[in-house]
């Protein structure tokens, strides 16, 4: 049995924590990035602001595209509703309304988490504070996935927080495949000879180069990452694996013809394309597609499970039976 | 610890007697005598780190809406011998039979009433007073089903009831958390010292709240209903519904049908819902009876449980028994309806409506506390209070007096409580203690309760809304 309200609270706790993780992720990894790339090669730090959708916000506040600017508007500026920071307070804001559904050192773990990355606020501006920063965060994100996996009780609680998961995922997913391969594919002539360091660097803003080695090839190819980001089955950051467990976990939901129609476009989206013609054109609208379908399924999730004030049909006697 | 510099003062101290430790307290005494005071230090730095990573919260309303302050906490416990402890916990569990008898009396016969043993006139002009309950007639015949009454040590160690609360009463969650934070941070001395657990407490609410049922033999749906976020005690709403393994319910999650039943709204589908464990207070319960507009109850839920549908937890109308004017006839209670003489006395109170010129004429002694206030709010401590403050007191006094009552100020009791700031010291502070009483088929009452400690000097307020702390309880059995 779960509450509507709570449904809807935990499914954005996963949501929020997975964006915690994944902003940490595209951010540690583009620092990477500098370290192995010559100057020369005129990277900037702007497409981070447009990994996280947030570069005409940004622009608002009057702020300059600076190392420091840009990294502390995405992890630490208040100014910014989705800095890692306010995703980490709002994932907690969560939690603490759903508390009663999770394992007790999931919110210890949460806690000290939030605690410890509020102190760091001040330390995003020297690269070597932030990683270390940047690296207890991630640690701390996969401890709480890890005890929850262990831990929480395989429920509708449980599919909410996942689905949660999933749909951020698969959206991050996109997102860096819109700006960071976009863009790749854009200026491919100039920056070749750091083509393959770049392409790398994609993979890993989703923790997908080793998985890619061993699946694809040891050689680095545009297409071949497009591919195996968008549609591969086996790589749990893939919009492929997402809507695959998206799909997985709606079935263990009480029935909705919504979701599953959600799902079941969305899912023919990927499927369907064809990454020869988009590497040459239409990328950025394939993927706004893909994102809508994505964002398709929440709406889809808010409607059938979370919305207040419409009539909710009541449970079958026998169900209430059964379950009881 | 040296404690033959601990400060004595009128007050009965809980665990120091001429500069040493209470021998009767055994096995603590000599580990309070051969203590480091650097080594609390750490102790309690390690319970303060405990707090905040185990997120224990409360919010304070004056405090900006800052939900998110830690549970201040003092790490020497409070300490009480078994043999002392036993005759309280049953004469706590006599007062609350006898408020429950009286209860049932008001919403039915009125007998005490008309036998002139309680005013009438007291009892149908409280603003706790619900004729919307008259003629219920509840299981086991209990209204009041969670008690916390609050007790004070006068100064030869005698424990008196303060008050009782039997709306919604708070703490009990806090309880709980102070046993956990004492077990990290004194693991040697729950291994060698006998010190009786509190932590029943849950699996006998969930017990008490199951016989509520109305529908017996089938296994019921509990929730625990909660404001929200913003109220004070939401922490600890979240975490007994946690530890009963119920569900958590605002208003706007329960709704009932035109068949008078209370249903969830889950993701499934609606749920029916046997028994609520409400800590809304009663005018916020039902918009179609109270205050219609209150958005944190729920329409129709006084029409189910008046048709026998749900069980609610405490009763609706169980506050006119909290009445601080109608505290000062418990007493009378005790002897009326059971015969008895009562176990645990009450402090002496002087009653706004009857002695009216007497407390006026010695507002500069008195405590003068607001009849229907809880959490500390509107006392005035007459010693500590400033003749602009006393002034002030004596008007709303005069404007309502049926709505004060006045008692004189009791010298609590102490307990050696850590100072802040360098160099550690240890130094006596005031302290209550609110037991917590269940009543359903039997009376249970928990080993101790929450003690409160005003942490300023001299202070004798211990509300955590009013700068108070706490810490934990240990009910010893020295003999161990």
């Amino acid at each position: 049995m779960l509450l509507c309200r709570l449904a809807d609270a935990i499914f954005w706790a996963g949501r929020y924590l997975e964006r915690t993780e994944g902003t940490a992720r595209i951010v540690a990894t583009h620092t990477d990035l500098f370290l192995d790339l010559p100057k020369a090669a005129g990277l900037t730090w702007a497409p981070l602001l447009a990994v996280a959708g947030v570069a005409e916000d940004f622009d608002a506040h009057h702020l300059v595209r600076s190392e420091e600017d840009v990294v502390r508007f995405l992890l630490a500026d208040p100014q910014n509703p989705g800095a890692l920071l306010s995703s980490l307070a709002l994932a907690r804001e969560n939690v603490r309304r759903t508390r009663a559904l999770f394992p007790r050192e999931a919110w210890e773990i949460l806690t000290v988490l939030h605690h410890d990355a509020e102190e760091a606020r001040h330390g995003t501006a020297s690269r070597s504070t932030r990683q270390a920063w940047l690296a207890s965060v991630l640690a701390s994100c996969q401890q709480l996935a890890g005890t929850l996996e262990g831990a929480m009780i395989d429920d509708e609680a449980r599919a909410f927080f996942r689905l949660g998961q999933c749909i951020e995922r698969a959206d991050m997913t996109t997102r860096v495949l819109d700006v960071r391969a976009g863009m790749l594919l854009d200026a491919e002539p100039a920056i070749s000879p750091y083509a393959d360091v770049l392409w790398t660097g994609v993979l890993r803003a989703v923790g997908a180069d080793h998985a890619y080695r061993r699946r694809v090839s040891a050689r680095v190819k545009g297409s071949e990452v497009l591919a195996f980001l968008l549609r591969d089955p086996s790589f749990p950051r893939s919009v492929a694996h997402c809507l695959g467990t998206i799909d997985g976990l709606a079935a263990t939901l009480p029935p909705s013809v919504e979701v599953t129609l959600a799902v079941a476009q969305a899912t023919r989206l990927v499927e369907e394309a064809s990454v020869r013609s988009l590497v040459w054109d239409g990328l950025h609208e394939y993927v706004d597609d893909v994102q809508q379908a994505v964002h398709g399924i929440h709406d889809a999730l808010d409607r059938s499970y979370f919305r207040r004030g419409l009539p909710v049909t009541r449970a079958e006697p026998m169900a209430e039976a059964i379950s009881a | 610890m040296d404690l033959a510099a601990y400060p004595t003062t009128p007050a009965w101290d809980e665990l120091v007697e001429h500069g040493r430790a209470r021998a009767s307290l055994g096995g603590f005494a000599r580990f309070l005598d051969g203590v480091d005071l650097a080594d609390l230090r750490v102790r309690q730095d390690a319970a303060e780190a405990a707090i905040r990573a185990m997120g224990v919260s409360f919010t304070v309303y004056a405090d900006g809406g800052n939900i998110d302050r830690s549970w201040p906490f003092d790490v020497l416990p409070r300490v009480i011998t078994a043999e002392a402890w036993a005759p309280v916990a049953a004469g706590l569990a006599q007062r609350l039979r006898a408020l429950n008898h009286f209860l049932a009396d008001v919403y039915g016969p009125q007998k005490i009433l008309a036998d002139g043993v309680v005013p009438p006139e007291l009892v149908l002009s409280s603003p706790n007073y619900r004729p919307e309950c008259l003629g219920m007639d509840l299981s086991h015949g209990v209204w009041a089903h969670i008690c916390g009454t609050d007790l004070v040590r006068g100064a030869d160690g005698a424990f008196f009831v303060l008050e009782d609360n039997l709306r919604v009463p708070s703490g009990v969650a806090y309880m709980l958390e102070n046993r956990l934070i004492t077990k990290r941070v004194f693991p040697e001395l729950f291994r060698d010292l006998e010190i009786l657990p509190v932590d029943d407490y849950p699996q006998r609410l969930h017990g008490l709240l199951s016989s509520l049922s109305p529908r017996p033999g089938h296994q019921p749906v509990i929730v625990v209903l909660t404001p929200g976020i913003h109220n004070a005690a939401y922490f600890e709403h979240a975490t007994l519904a946690q530890l009963m393994g119920v569900e958590l319910a605002e208003g706007s999650d329960l709704v009932v049908d035109a068949d008078d039943i209370v249903h969830l709204r889950t993701v499934g589908g609606l749920r029916r819902v046997d028994v609520i464990y409400r800590r809304i207070d009663d005018l916020f319960l039902d918009p179609e009876v109270f205050h219609p507009d209150s958005t944190l109850g729920v329409p129709g839920l006084m029409r189910a449980w008046r048709a026998g549908n749900v069980a609610i937890a405490n009763a609706p109308g169980a506050g006119v028994a909290d009445d601080k004017v109608v505290y000062s006839y418990v007493p009378d209670m005790v002897r009326y309806y059971l015969g008895e003489e009562p176990a645990v006395d009450n402090v002496p109170t002087y009653r706004g409506d009857t002695d009216l010129r007497w407390i006026l004429g010695h507002i500069d002694e008195l405590v003068v506390k607001p009849a229907n206030e809880s959490g500390g709010y509107g006392v005035v401590v007459g010693p500590h209070a400033s003749a602009a403050e006393l002034e002030a007191c004596r008007a709303r006094l005069r404007a309502d007096p049926r709505g004060h009552v006045a008692q004189p100020v009791i010298p609590i009791s102490t307990a050696p409580t850590l100072t802040p700031g360098d160099p550690v010291a240890v130094a006596p502070r005031h302290v209550d203690l609110r037991p917590f009483v269940l009543s359903g088929a039997d009376i249970s009452v928990t080993t101790g309760g929450l003690t409160r400690v005003a942490l300023r000097e001299g202070s004798l307020i211990v509300n955590s809304s009013q700068g108070g702390g706490s810490k934990d309880t240990w009910i010893l059995d020295p003999t161990v």
